[in-house]
Parts: structure tokens; sequence; C-alpha cells
């Protein structure tokens, strides 16, 4: 485990040997095992000795350690027996969601969850892709990396949001690495790369504070280096358009350019006579989200900590406050399952929930606190797919104030926030489609 | 433990009330009468440990629910006895508490800090008792009536100074009744606690809908206009044809309300915590430095201090869901705004003694009402808590650890009948629980303009 550091970043012709090799060889050490089931937790000096089941995570180095997911039976075990004790408040008094997540749906969800729901399948699928962590800026840094069998294909850091994750991506991997089995030309290949964020998922919690949405970039970028590409592009919605849309402005050496499927192309100042049918739809949509529909993102941007102590202690609670968000962003006509099936949701949920990272998640809206919709001029080239369902849809005409080298604009006629979680088959179109005239 | 008496029967003895009211005659004695019948009646029950309603979702594992008795127009005695099973429950929870890492800051910039949670909790399961509170409310008189639909829990206690002022104190969110047990004494008996006979109050604290052992309304509309319209009706049927009204946060809302509709019997009402949002700058020169202090507070309150408030007014059930399964996040929740919004240098245990923030969480937590709590804000927080030109006498004390403490400049714009105004200079939003002789003293002597 002692390879120079960077040294598999100098050539890009060996980038995919090296990647290779470190795979192979960091597999044979750990010996398949990632999530240490057994072994020493660390307990808090503040923790009762009673915490056993608790996740931990590997030490994570410099080099890219592959990693298999592995929860302990003991969590879900102490998942079901908080399903099956939970205490529930009253129905809500309105026929509708208006005030949140309804009982009776909710309820539905956590027995489905408690009894048929299966997050051994969720871990199997995750476990048939090659999964690394690696440090960053000091924190270790959870990815899926799948490289393409065609040599030419282009590097994409694909970057998920709140509250979803890498599950939102992974009915793409496959198309994008290996377009001639789904449709595509082998020049539509891509090396795909999906880290999880700061906070989420098997990446490190960080510690200290700090971690916004540039500094994430910036060790996205390092990740692709380590990785040994040279040239690359990079795609997010939701904060993973917020740390794109921050890559687009840190300019890193190798990036070519980046995809958006939720453009902040707010300008500065809105003008208040003028607008466009477009432009007065997303005012009149960002104006609707912020006074009804944002006080969970309030919540998580000014105490994290305190909503998070709740979530972090009921799992109902945690499913709640991410179903919501599915029923109320994705595309369908009052049934969310026609969006997302339970198991989509409750992989994302569960993974929320087993990580415990409920506040390390809100914190990312700490961090970034005060968050606009004016995501500022990007000079590097920038493809645009907005999907109807979309908080709101970004209009064209800033999107081409904003934007110098607007290379790619589409308008689709299905689809929600989690555009590649509801709408896999058209989001890979789209990537294949923005980024044709940057392939080398 | 049914009365044998008819609805029809309820209803008549309802109006007599009513009737009895109006003409504002022998008031206490009515009062007395019905307290002594019906508690006789009730013979002490109150929360009903055994005969649980089961709803049609719920898991038969859910015995350690509670269940109010049911209400008529009748002023019916209540006592608390919360089932040991749900304390038992309470204390396994906590010990069965999964707590997320650390907070990456050293302060509470991003919530209650994990080892100051874990303090509180560990004292809640090891040390906290709450049959002792329950003892406390016990020795008080109360009571649960029916009012447009809903029940409503009060404490109410008569004075034995027989031109006493009866006073409604409401209470706000994240508190309750408890924040006025203190001040009862002083309120109710001056002449034991420093004051005279003529300073003598028969004081009334009802649970706000929602709140405490009151119901949860199942529908939506408990807006807080209506809120102040049951208020009125209680004080009606209580017999009080002149009182006045109290309250801090909501309870100021409620009490602002009493006095835009002018329930007759309101004599004047008492606000700390006024709502007193900016009024329009009257020069063009904008604010004056005296109001930039009011507009800075505002502005922190926005930016970084309302996240609770966005999401109660905006997803109450989708909030309430967490907060009903984990005694540890409810718990929170609360802390949060203790710490806050209290008068202290850091630590809000300098002004409000844990076991009396433990006693306002916990009953939150046994009544299961972080979402119904919450609900308020949904009904009023955006519409109906706001500035409102008020004609009837209105008092106001600021205590200076509040969050928000206007200048009086906007008192005398808003309220044309402004006869007290105080800057206190300890306590802060939960004033009669952190300050109650102070709290006393405000109502003493904006009161006594009004005898």
């Amino acid at each position: 485990m002692e390879m120079e550091k960077g040294s598999e970043n100098k050539a890009g012709a060996t980038a995919t040997f090296s990647s290779r090799r470190q795979f192979i060889r960091a597999a044979a050490i750990t010996g398949g095992a990632s999530l240490l089931a057994a072994g020493p937790v660390p307990i808090d000096a503040q923790q009762s000795p009673k915490k056993a089941p608790l996740l931990v995570l590997p030490a994570a180095t410099e080099n890219a350690t592959p990693f298999e997911v592995h929860v302990p039976q003991a969590e879900l075990d102490d998942l079901k027996r908080r399903l099956v004790t939970a205490r529930w408040p009253e129905k809500e008094p309105v026929a509708d969601w208006s005030q949140g997540v309804p009982l009776a749906k909710i309820r539905e969800l956590s027995d489905y969850w408690a009894r048929n729901y299966d997050w051994r399948r969720a871990e199997r699928t995750l476990n048939s892709f090659p999964q690394f962590r690696t440090s960053l800026d000091g924190l270790g840094i959870y990815f899926i990396h799948l490289r393409s069998k065609h040599e030419r294909a282009l590097p994409i850091v694909l970057t998920h949001g709140w509250p979803g994750s890498v599950f939102e991506f992974l009915e793409v991997i496959r198309p994008l690495t290996d377009p001639t089995a789904h449709g595509g030309s082998e020049n539509d290949a891509f090396h795909v790369v999906v880290p999880a964020l700061p906070g989420f998922g098997f990446s490190d919690k960080p510690p200290e504070k700090g971690w916004n949405v540039a500094r994430i970039a910036n060790a996205w970028a390092a990740l692709m280096k380590r990785l040994g590409y040279e040239r690359w592009v990079a795609q997010g919605g939701d904060w993973g358009a917020g740390v794109t849309t921050a890559l687009g402005h840190i300019q890193p050496p190798g990036l070519a350019g980046i995809h958006l499927n939720w453009a902040f192309v707010f300008p500065e100042k809105i003008p208040t006579e003028g607008l466009s049918q477009d432009e007065q739809r997303a005012v009149d949509a960002a104006a609707i989200f912020q006074t009804q529909g944002a006080g969970y993102f309030l919540e998580q941007a000014t105490r994290p900590q305190t909503i998070g102590t709740a979530l972090a202690d009921s799992p109902v609670g945690q499913a709640a406050w991410i179903y919501e968000k599915f029923n109320a962003w994705t595309d369908h006509d009052g049934d969310v399952e026609s969006a997302l099936t339970k198991d989509q949701m409750l992989d994302d949920i569960s993974l929320y929930w087993l990580t415990n990272s409920a506040a390390s998640s809100a914190r990312i809206y700490w961090e970034n606190n005060p968050a606009t919709y004016v995501g500022g001029k990007i000079d590097l080239p920038v493809g645009v797919s907005v999907f109807p369902r979309e908080i709101y849809r970004a209009p064209r005409s800033w999107a081409e104030k904003d934007y110098s080298k607007l290379i790619y604009w589409n308008e689709l006629p299905k689809g929600g926030h989690f555009a590649a979680f509801e709408q896999p088959a058209a989001f890979v179109r789209e990537l294949r489609a923005c980024f044709t005239t940057l392939r080398a | 433990m049914k009365s044998p008496r008819t609805d029809a029967a309820l209803e008549e003895q309802s109006m007599n009330n009513d009737l009895v009211n109006r003409t504002g005659v022998p008031a206490p004695l009515t009062s007395r009468r019905t307290f002594i019948r019906e508690a006789a009646a009730a013979s002490g029950a109150g929360i009903l440990s055994a005969g649980m309603r089961v709803s049609a979702q719920g898991t038969a594992a859910k015995a350690e629910q509670m269940v109010l008795p049911t209400t008529t127009k009748e002023v019916i005695s209540f006592k608390v006895h919360v089932p040991q099973a749900a304390l038992d429950d309470l204390k396994k929870r906590l010990a069965n508490a999964r707590w997320p890492e650390k907070e990456p800051v050293t302060d509470w910039s991003q919530g209650v800090p994990l080892a100051k949670a874990q303090a509180l909790v560990e004292y809640w399961r090891t040390r906290y008792d709450w049959r002792r509170v329950e003892s406390t409310l016990n020795g008080l008189p109360q009571f649960r009536t029916q009012i447009d639909g809903l029940g409503i829990y009060f404490i109410h206690v008569r004075s034995k100074h027989e031109n006493a002022l009866p006073i409604i104190l409401t209470h706000g969110w994240p508190g309750s009744i408890i924040e006025f047990l203190q001040v009862i004494g002083p309120l109710t008996d001056p002449t034991a606690h420093g004051g005279k006979a003529d300073e003598a109050f028969h004081v009334v604290i009802p649970s706000l809908p929602g709140f405490g052992f009151s119901d949860k309304p199942t529908e939506v509309g408990w807006r807080l206009p209506r809120i102040a319209n049951a208020w009125a009706a209680l004080m009606a049927r209580l017999g009080y044809s002149h009182y006045v009204a109290q309250g801090g946060d909501l309870g100021a809302g409620v009490s602002s309300w009493m006095a835009k509709q002018r329930p007759s019997g309101l004599a004047a009402i008492h606000l700390n915590l006024p709502i007193l949002f900016p009024p329009p700058p009257p020069q063009p020169g904008g604010y004056t430095a005296a109001e930039q202090p009011a507009l800075a507070q505002l502005g922190k309150y926005a930016s970084d201090a309302s996240g609770y408030a966005s999401i109660q007014a905006t997803r109450p059930q989708t909030l309430g869901y967490g907060l009903a399964d984990s005694p540890v996040g409810q718990a929170m929740w609360v802390y949060e705004k203790f710490q806050a919004w209290t008068d202290n240098k850091g630590d809000p245990a300098e002004t409000i003694s844990v076991d009396h923030m433990l006693d306002d969480i916990t009953l939150y937590w046994l009544t299961d009402t972080a979402a119904s709590s919450a609900r308020v804000y949904f009904e009023s927080f955006a519409k109906d808590f706001a500035r409102m030109h008020l004609e009837l006498p209105v008092a106001v004390s600021n205590f200076k650890g509040d969050f928000f403490t206007p200048p009086k400049v906007w008192g005398d714009q808003t309220y044309s009948k402004l006869f007290y105004w105080n800057e206190v200079p300890k306590g802060g939003h939960f004033a009669a629980l952190e300050q109650p002789e102070l709290f006393v003293a405000e109502l003493r002597k904006s009161f006594a303009q009004v005898r």
C-alpha cells in the first residue's frame, strides 16, 4: 500500500492499469473486509457501552482502497426492532400531503420496511460495483468507480444531492460504461465515478466545519486526478449541481465541461418586469418553494445537530424526512410509487439510517448557508437537462447569460428532481447527447 | 365513570352557566359547585390508565398510550396520572438512544451539542421524577371542558379574596402550563407572597389545543383567533364578567386576538413578547437608531433562528414522526429553545432548573404532542401571528433576555391604549418560569390600573 502518491496520475495511458492493479492488490490485502462488522468499535467517551452494532468505516489512505458493504446483522435487527416499536403521532387533520407525510402512508412504508424490505439485496447490488474509499483533504471518501472497456471512454464524476445518494445512479452506471450493450455506440462510453458526499453514505463525516461545495469540488478534482484521469467531465443535480457548479468555477486542470440537471441560473437581481413566461414560471416556483417547501432547508441550514439528534434515534423519523421529498419532487400524478418503487426509496432511506448520517448530511446546508439559486457565470462548456418536475425549471434565457459555452440544452417531457433515479434511460441519453462534442 | 346525565341536560346546564355569566352574578359559587360535584363524580379519574383506545392502525404493543377522558360542556375535574408503562417506555427509549456524531463546532450554532444532549438525557433517565410534577399538578384544581368541540384542559385557582381580578394566562411553544406553576401562589394569595389583598388574581391557565392535556384538533382551523374565541367562552363559562388576559409567544398571539375581538368582560391584556413587528418607518429617513437593535434581532431570527418555525409551519406532520418516536429528539427540539431564548450566559440551567425544563419536555413527550403542538404554526404562523392595531388597553413587559425586544415606539404606534410598558432587566422568553417574582410584580403593577 505504499504506492507513490500521484504516480499513477502522471500518464493517462496507464490510468486504467494503475487503478486496476491497485484494486486487485488492495483487495488482496483487505481480504474483502470493508465495513468492520467485528473489531474495534470506537466508543465515544460519552457513549453508553450498549451501542454494539455501530457501523465503523475502515480508515482511508491516499490509496483507493477497495471497499465492500456489509452491514452487521445486529444493525438490521436493531432497525427492525425500532420500526415495530415506533410511537406515532395522531393522524394529520388534512386529506393530503400538505402537512407532511400522511400517517397512513408512513405506516405503510414502515411496515414494508420492517417486513418485506431486504437490505441485503441492496448490499449485493452495491457490491456488484467496484467500490473504494480514499482519503481526500483529510477525509475518507467512498466512491463507485466503473471503467468502461472502451479505452477512449470519457471519464465522468456523477454527484448526488440530498436526500439522494449513490443509489440514484446505480441504474445508469452500466449503460454509461457499456453503451454497446445498452442501445448506444462505443463513442458514447464513459468511465464512471460516483462518490458519496462528505457526511453521506460510506464517506466519512467531517469532524470539523468547512466542507462547503467549493471544498468538495476541489476534493473531487483531486479524486479524478488520483484515478489518473487527465480529461474528464462532471455531472450533478441538487447539491451535486452545487458541487458541479463549483467545479465549473474552479476549472481544475482536466475538467472539460459539466452537465447539470438542476441549473442555478437566477440573476443576482431578478427584474421586476419584462420576465419571459419561462422566467416568471421559475420565479414563481422558487417563491412557492421558499414559502411552503423550505422548512427542512432552513432547519438543516441552521440547526443540523438538533434535527439530526431526532432522526438518528428514529428510523420512522428519518424515513418520513426523506419520503416527503421523494413524494414532493418526483414526477407522478399522486402516487409516488409510480416514480420510484418502495424498494428504491428504502434503499436510499436505509443508507441514511444505517450510516447514521441524518445530522452529517444536513450539515451540507449549514456549510453552504446562505445558499441561493445564483450560480454565477461559468466559462467552461455547460450542458443542461431540464426535467419537468424539478423544484423550478431553469429558463434557457438565463442559462445563456450565465454560461458562455452552453453546449447542450434540453427540456424533457418526464422526470423530476431525482432525474437519474426516476428516468435512468432518459438520463443516460442526455449525458450521451450532451457530451458528444466534448469527446477528444 | 360517566355522568348519568344526558347530553340535553348537560347542554342545559351549560346554558345556565352562560346565563349566570351574562348577568355576572355568583359565578364563583357556580364554578365551585361544578367543581365539587364533578370531582365527586369523576372520583379522581383523569387519564385513563386502563381502557386504552387503540387506533385502527395502532399496533397491539401500544399499551402505554394515554387517553384523555371525553369532555362535555361541563367543567369536569381532572387529575393527571400517567400510566407507569408510559414512564417505563420512556426510560427504555432513552437507554436505547442512538446518537449522531459530535457536532463539528464548539458552541450551540448547529443546535444542541452532543455532550449537552447526552447529559440532559442521562439526567432524565436516571434522576428525573415525573411523579413529583404530577403531584404538584394534582395539588391544583384542574379541569377539562369542551369548547367549540374540543376538550380544553385548564388549571383554575381562585383567590380567597373575592374582589380578585380574574386572569387567563396563556403559554406558547415550546412552553406549557408548567411555565406558570410558580406564579399561581403569589398571584392568587398575594398576602402570603409579599403583596396586598387588592393585588389578588383568580387564575385560569389553559393548555392550547394540541398541547398538554387539551385535545388535539382533528380538523384544520384552530387558528389563533379561534383559540382566542374559545378562551373568551371559557372565561364566560367560569362566570367571569370582568377579566384580563396575559401571554407571551403564541400566548401573546392568543391574548392579542382576544384584545382584537374584545369579548365582553375582557378589560385589558398584558404581553411579554408583544407581537410588534416593525411598523413602516414614519419618516423617509427610515428607522431610528433606537429601532435598529430590534430590526437586527428580527434579521438574525429570520436568517439563523427560525428553522424550527419554518418546518413547523409547513410540515408539522413529517417533523412529528421523528419527535413522536424519539424522546431524545423531542427533548432537543425543546431544549434548544430553552438555551436560545432564556437569559443565560450559555447554559439554560442558569435560569431554569433542569427539572423544570424536563417537566415541560416530559409533558410534551407523554402527551405525544410534537406534531399537534407544531400544527399551531401551520395554522397561524404566517397569517395570524402579526402586528395588530389594538384598541383595548395593553400592557407590555419586555424581558431583556428574550430573542425579540421591540422598542416602545412600535407599541405606541400599534396600541392606542398602551397603559404600561416596562423593560425588565432579567429574564427572557419564558418570563414566568425564569423570573417568577419579577413576572408577578409586572402583573401586579400593570393591572393595578385595571381593577
